[in-house]
């Protein structure tokens, strides 16, 4: 009897123990929300309203994101983690994609083309058949859910200096700062998304998540070009391990990184080439730091 | 005429005195202030911590090869004396920041010095590494409470200092190495952490009634009332019980 009672404290606080970081995300009710309905939008010379969007959003995003926008939406359910992300939790704030410092708002250029982008290998589609009006509307209608765009500006977004020609001699230099920030903790040392620490990564809410693989034919969550995976490691992706880099590399030595991920990739690229001519080694994990 | 500026002169001296008074009191007040001391204990046996296992970063297992790590949810010292646990005062209602020290979280051997920083609102903290490996320092707030943030610092890593909006206990970890469990805990007003033994001081208190606070991370939080005397130390002891 005592050991069946000592049995089920066990399971219910197990069970407790595992509901505490879910239990931490937002609630908001929609009467906090409908206070925040006169949220606008600014992209480009479009100017979003948050109430013109409660079509679009009901039609297209609610299944997902939710009544409340809270990523608690009837499918959700079905997306797990780590195969599947859940819906972004629009309450908390907290975005991956940005132009911005870690720690600040995403611009709303940011959240735009993050809509119009789609995220890959997610069920978050490309929204580039809405109208740019629609889609302003509906970043008005995305800021709405959380408080913290009434109290707070979007952060300066970082400057990105313009992209050097790519040499051997950069792509070299990149795999010097990739062994040097360590990278490949996570990534691995070829990117496939197998270091030491992929396994056991948590994104913010406590749910499983893993590294990106550069190396499986897979986009970038936050865009592909040059100028988006700069600045994916310049800002980090916020509620995800992916740390800001911003203060340990310099923006010459950042374009060395960009040219040097170029080359895990699958894709045909100049940087690829170089590599292969280069034969460039993967890094070594085990030398100390500083010594490649 | 003679007596109107004597009026004048008077009524000057007066005001003067009167300033003067005020400037001098306040500094009999800072003078006059006390302190709230005492010690912390867990009641029973130190619960067992687990060790660590640090082999898949052969830099943090090398650190750690004649000294074993163990977590740090309870750290007990002679005489059943609890460290890392944060006193405040409840509703402090005095100046807005109290202390100009700058605390630092360091990471050392992959492990979190000290493991529970506390710090007033608004004030300073720097996150430093010692660490010849990289990692990465997530606070996890409450986003709907505090901004949270998420940092690289690779070996050799200038400090990076930051601070904290509103009173909140922050977990903190480096995803690089899962182990890697800290507290900021964010208080208003003075506050003190217990050392290894336990013991405490809250120093600059001004005189008056207080209910103080202490968290422990896994034991939860106790209250005490205390009357601090001008000039002179209370004091609050406080006993866990291990959970």
């Amino acid at each position: 009897m005592r050991t069946r009672l000592q049995n089920w404290t066990l399971l219910l606080s197990s069970a407790a123990l595992l509901m505490f970081p879910l239990a931490s995300s937002a609630q908001l009710t929609t009467s906090d929300i409908q206070t925040r309905i006169g949220a606008e939008s600014h992209v480009g010379n479009v100017t979003g309203h948050a109430k013109d969007a409660a079509p679009d959003y009901r039609r297209y995003c609610v299944g997902c994101h939710g009544d409340l926008g809270d990523g608690n939406g009837e499918n959700a359910v079905w997306m797990q983690p780590p195969m599947y992300q859940q819906p972004r939790d629009f309450q908390l704030g907290v975005f991956k994609c940005r132009s911005t410092p870690t720690g600040t708002l995403p611009t709303d250029q940011d959240l735009y083309d993050a809509i119009t982008r789609g995220f890959d290998r997610t069920n978050m589609p490309q929204w580039n058949t809405l109208s740019k009006q629609e889609r302003a509307d509906l970043v008005a209608w995305v800021k709405h859910f959380s408080p913290r765009w009434a109290t707070e500006k979007p952060g300066t977004p970082i400057t990105i200096p313009p992209e050097p020609e790519v040499t051997p001699e950069r792509i070299k230099a990149g795999r010097d700062v990739f062994a040097k920030v360590q990278c490949w903790k996570c990534h691995g040392v070829q990117g496939m998304a197998n270091g030491p620490s992929a396994s056991t990564l948590t994104d913010d809410l406590g749910r499983p998540i893993a590294p990106f693989n550069f190396t499986d034919g897979s986009r970038p969550k936050c865009g592909d070009t040059d100028q988006d995976i700069y600045r994916i490691f310049m800002t980090g992706l916020d509620g995800t391990p992916m740390p800001s880099f911003a203060d340990n590399i310099k923006p010459d030595e950042a374009w060395d990184l960009v040219f040097y991920l170029r080359t895990f990739m699958a894709q045909k690229s100049k940087e690829k080439e170089m590599a292969k001519q280069l034969a460039l080694k993967p890094v070594d994990p085990n030398a100390p730091a500083g010594q490649q | 005429m003679r007596n109107r500026y004597n009026l004048a002169a008077v009524l000057s001296l007066v005001v003067l005195i009167c300033c003067g008074g005020l400037i001098l009191n306040q500094k009999v007040n800072a003078a006059g202030e006390g302190k709230i001391t005492g010690t912390v204990k867990l009641d029973g046996e130190a619960p067992h911590m687990k060790g660590i296992d640090m082999t898949k970063d052969p830099f943090c297992s090398k650190a750690h090869a004649t000294d074993p790590a163990h977590l740090e949810t309870y750290v007990v010292g002679a005489g059943g004396g609890l460290a890392n646990v944060v006193l405040s005062i409840d509703g402090w209602s005095g100046s807005a920041l109290t202390s100009t020290a700058v605390p630092v979280f360091d990471q050392k051997n992959c492990m979190y010095t000290p493991h529970v920083l506390a710090m007033d609102t608004g004030q300073t903290f720097k996150v430093s590494t010692s660490d010849q490996t990289a990692h990465n320092i997530h606070p996890l707030p409450n986003p709907m409470v505090n901004v949270g943030w998420n940092q690289s610092q690779p070996p050799g890593a200038p400090p990076i200092e930051k601070s904290w909006k509103n009173t909140e206990i922050i977990p903190v970890q480096c995803n690089i190495h899962p182990w890697m469990h800290g507290w900021f805990v964010v208080v208003k007003g003075p506050y003190a952490t217990t050392d290894g033994n336990g013991s405490y001081t809250i120093e600059n208190v001004p005189p008056g009634s207080y209910t103080v606070t202490a968290w422990q991370e896994a034991a939860g939080t106790q209250t005490q009332k205390v009357t601090v005397a001008a000039g002179a130390a209370a004091t609050a002891n406080f006993t866990f019980k291990a959970k």
